[in-house]
């Protein structure tokens, strides 16, 4: 049977996130907290291969504590085990810390329930928006990598081939590989489902497997948490929002207020920038 | 789906919520069930939370450090409303302090933290999850069927704590749609403040705080009541009003609650303040006479579903919970007797009818009917208008002898009643409505 992880990583919800406008840093506090949107569309995707061919689904996150409400939720949504590795030693990791500690914590799912066929991350988070921790995993575990998926077209167990569609700014790519491979998910590869209530159910009794650094006896302590982050945050601001003049068009009938809509377009210099004339 | 459950709980109110952490507590398979996408998410209440039918549940919670109460109230006031005046009565007390009598509270907060006890105590949390129906085996209630895929929930007993629409009670025929002259419909603003501003405005300090409940002029002639309480740092301002009222007179409630924030006495208390956030709810206010069976073959009913508000000490909170504590009690019993029939849950009623709550409906019976039956103009304008211009005059300082005043307001007073023989058929009336 294969054997798919879920990377997710919970995140404050942006749309009820605001910033701080003396210090332009975000303010978590009070924030609820969600399950990365693009990895919840990576988990969707492992339920349906598993809904068609069978197959285990682990879920991992790094992060705090309170992130077990997150892969409760995985878990409602059918998912097999979740793991969250949570230490203050990992506490302030960057992109490559993170990638770092979840390529250790996957070789130790392996260990645990068996070899990755398949591993899904979003393709990039709401908060950190890097989109560089899947490729990180996939150097780090010599996985193929699949970035920036919008369509799994489709998923051969026996051949171990994977076959999807790239989105990228200048067209679709379909390529195929084999596993083990890694994918980054976008929010086009699926629709999320609703938990069923059996779901609910057995997520409401789960307890996630913990594992802190003590787990991982072999880790680098000087390559996980703020340590091994060599990223340094230099300045951050927040960008001028642009003032864009508005004009409303008057005009007796809906045509005359097209008509002249149309000749102050023709006028402006949009009709060049958008390649009209 | 298969699994068979002690008891499910439909809505993790107050309500709900206790009688959820009563049966777990007892080692009882139950299952929390609500539709918000956590306890509290979308409820919104005054709001006062009393201590004692807490505590019962949490001994000492106030101990608890994260414990979310907003203020501890030391004072209590009564504004009878004029148009630009007030006659007042007040409390304050300091043996209101530790442990409090009551507090503010703010139900996202409370109405979690106060779930996750009975999650703590081995309640299955479902969220998000709305409850479409019960199943019935017959007259017997087995379940509930939800929203969900695979979405029967089949249990011995089905505790409806849903709340004042409930959705349950109607469709099981526990009670029809409240009628209008049954429910109030209360709107209310959250409006920021610093607190050094309300500690100076109110007069108080540290987390003491104060609750100012107003009648009279500035419900439009209509029978409502408007409140005021003061939280950490937001003052919470409201007012509900007969829906039979509104439809008469055709007022949308956040007309009043605008008029109110006009009033001189509340707008100094709120100015500067920004409204944060707008709500409205029903508050069922049938008294007595509108509470339904409180139980029957494989479910109990509580709190706001089953009309147990004291709406003339704006008490509901504790109303729910009590009645919650006592449906999950007689769960317990139900179960170790083996028998969820309608003759074991009656107990339930039981319970609650030689409890506070029914004692307390009780004495109020009549004043649902008052309210229904008397002009709300004389109620809520003409006598409080008559209270505040005799005691203008009374404290007015202009020659005229004092006992000359006195008769003139009494005079008045009648007056505004419709004479002296009406008013005291009123006050009669009145009374008899307070001590049923
Ligand atoms: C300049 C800078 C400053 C930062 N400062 C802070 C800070 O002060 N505090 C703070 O908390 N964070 C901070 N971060 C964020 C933190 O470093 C990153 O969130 C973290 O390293 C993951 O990167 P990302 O969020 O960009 O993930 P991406 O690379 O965008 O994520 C891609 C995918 O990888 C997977 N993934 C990512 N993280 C996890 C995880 N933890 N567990 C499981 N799967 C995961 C998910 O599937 C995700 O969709 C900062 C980041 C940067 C770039
Ligand atoms: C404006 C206002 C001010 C008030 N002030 C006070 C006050 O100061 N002090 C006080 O003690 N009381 C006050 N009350 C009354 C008090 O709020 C209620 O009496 C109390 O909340 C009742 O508790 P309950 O658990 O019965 O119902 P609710 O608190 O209404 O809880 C019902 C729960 O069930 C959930 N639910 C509903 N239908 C479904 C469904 N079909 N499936 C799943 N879940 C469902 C709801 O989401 C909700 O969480 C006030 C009420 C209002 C409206």
């Amino acid at each position: 049977m294969l054997h798919i992880v879920v990377c997710i990583k919970q995140v404050p919800d942006s749309r009820e996130i605001r910033i701080d406008p003396n210090t332009n840093t975000l303010i978590r506090q009070g924030v609820p907290s969600i399950v990365n949107f693009y990895d919840l569309h990576g988990l969707e995707e492992a339920l349906r291969i598993k809904d068609q061919h069978g197959a285990r689904i682990t879920v991992v996150t790094m992060g705090p504590p309170p992130a077990e409400k997150s892969l409760k939720e995985c878990i409602s949504l059918g998912a097999d085990e979740a793991v969250l590795v949570t230490d203050r030693k990992f506490a302030g990791a960057d992109t490559l810390a993170t990638s770092y500690v979840l390529a250790k914590t996957i070789q130790k799912v392996e260990q645990e329930w068996g070899p990755a066929d398949i591993v899904f991350c979003g393709k990039q988070t709401l908060d950190g928006d890097t989109g560089q921790v899947g490729p990180g995993i996939a150097c780090r575990l010599n996985l193929e990598q699949l970035t920036y998926v919008g369509k799994v077209v489709r998923v051969d167990p026996e051949a171990r081939r994977v076959r999807v569609h790239r989105y990228l700014e200048d067209g679709i790519e379909v390529v195929e590989t084999s596993m083990p491979v890694l994918i980054t998910a976008l929010k086009e590869l699926n629709e999320v489902r609703r938990a069923s209530l059996p779901g609910m159910i057995r997520a409401a009794r789960y307890k996630p497997v913990t594992w802190t650094t003590a787990d991982f006896p072999d880790i680098e302590v000087s390559k996980i948490g703020l340590k091994g982050s060599p990223t340094i945050v230099a300045k951050t601001w927040v960008p001028e929002a642009r003032k864009i003049e508005g004009e409303m068009i008057s005009g007796d009938t809906p045509e005359q207020i097209a008509e002249q809509l149309t000749a102050k377009l023709w006028e402006s210099d949009l009709a060049e920038k958008l390649g009209w004339i | 789906m298969n699994e068979k459950f002690d008891a499910v709980v439909v809505g993790a109110g107050p309500g709900g919520t206790a009688a959820a952490l009563t049966m777990a507590r007892a080692g009882l398979n139950v299952v929390l069930l609500e539709r918000g996408e956590f306890p509290g998410a979308k409820n919104i209440f005054g709001g006062v939370l009393y201590r004692k039918q807490i505590e019962e549940l949490v001994p000492e919670f106030w101990k608890e450090r994260n414990f979310p109460m907003e203020r501890n109230i030391v004072e209590q006031r009564i504004w009878v409303m004029g148009k630009e005046s007030m006659v007042t009565f007040s409390h304050r007390n300091e043996a209101y302090k530790e442990p409090y009598n009551c507090f503010t509270g703010l139900r996202v907060k409370f109405d979690q933290w106060f779930a996750d006890k009975a999650v703590q105590a081995g309640a299955l949390p479902v969220y998000q999850t709305v409850a479409l129906d019960v199943i019935r085996d017959g007259n017997r209630v087995v379940g509930v069927k939800t929203d969900r895929e695979d979405g029967e929930l089949y249990a011995d007993v089905v505790v409806i704590a849903d709340g004042v629409n409930s959705l349950l009670g109607k469709s099981m025929g526990i009670h029809r749609e409240w009628r209008p002259d049954e429910v109030s419909l209360a709107v209310k603003e959250v409006i920021a403040l610093p607190k050094e501003k309300i500690e100076d405005r109110f007069n108080v300090e540290g987390n003491e705080g104060v609750t100012i409940e107003f009648m009279g002029e500035t419900s439009l002639g209509m029978a409502g009541m408007g409140f005021l309480y003061t939280n950490k740092e937001t003052i919470s301002l409201g007012v509900g009003v007969m829906v039979n009222h509104l439809r008469d007179k055709r007022i949308k409630p956040y007309a009043i609650l605008e008029a109110i924030k006009q009033h001189p006495m509340i707008k100094k208390l709120i100015q500067g303040g920004e409204t944060l956030e707008y709500s409205g709810h029903l508050i069922p206010e049938g008294g007595y006479h509108s509470v339904p069976p409180l139980s029957g073959d494989g479910w109990c009913i509580v709190g706001d579903a089953a009309q147990l508000v004291n709406f003339v000490h704006r008490e509901g909170t504790n109303l729910a919970m009590a009645s919650g504590r006592m449906a999950g009690e007689t769960v317990i019993e139900a179960k170790n007797r083996g028998d969820f029939s309608a003759a074991t849950l009656r107990l339930y009623d039981e319970k609650v009818k030689n409890s506070f709550i029914m004692k307390d409906l009780r004495k109020y019976k009549g004043m649902h009917k008052l309210l229904k039956e008397e002009d709300p103009e004389l109620l809520f304008t003409k006598l409080p208008r008559a209270l505040n211009e005799a005691a203008y005059n009374m404290f007015l300082v202009d020659g005229v002898p004092k006992a000359d005043k006195q008769k003139m307001a009494l005079k008045k007073i009648a007056e505004a009643a419709g004479g002296t023989v009406n008013l005291m058929k009123l006050g009669i009336k009145g009374w008899r409505a307070m001590n049923g």
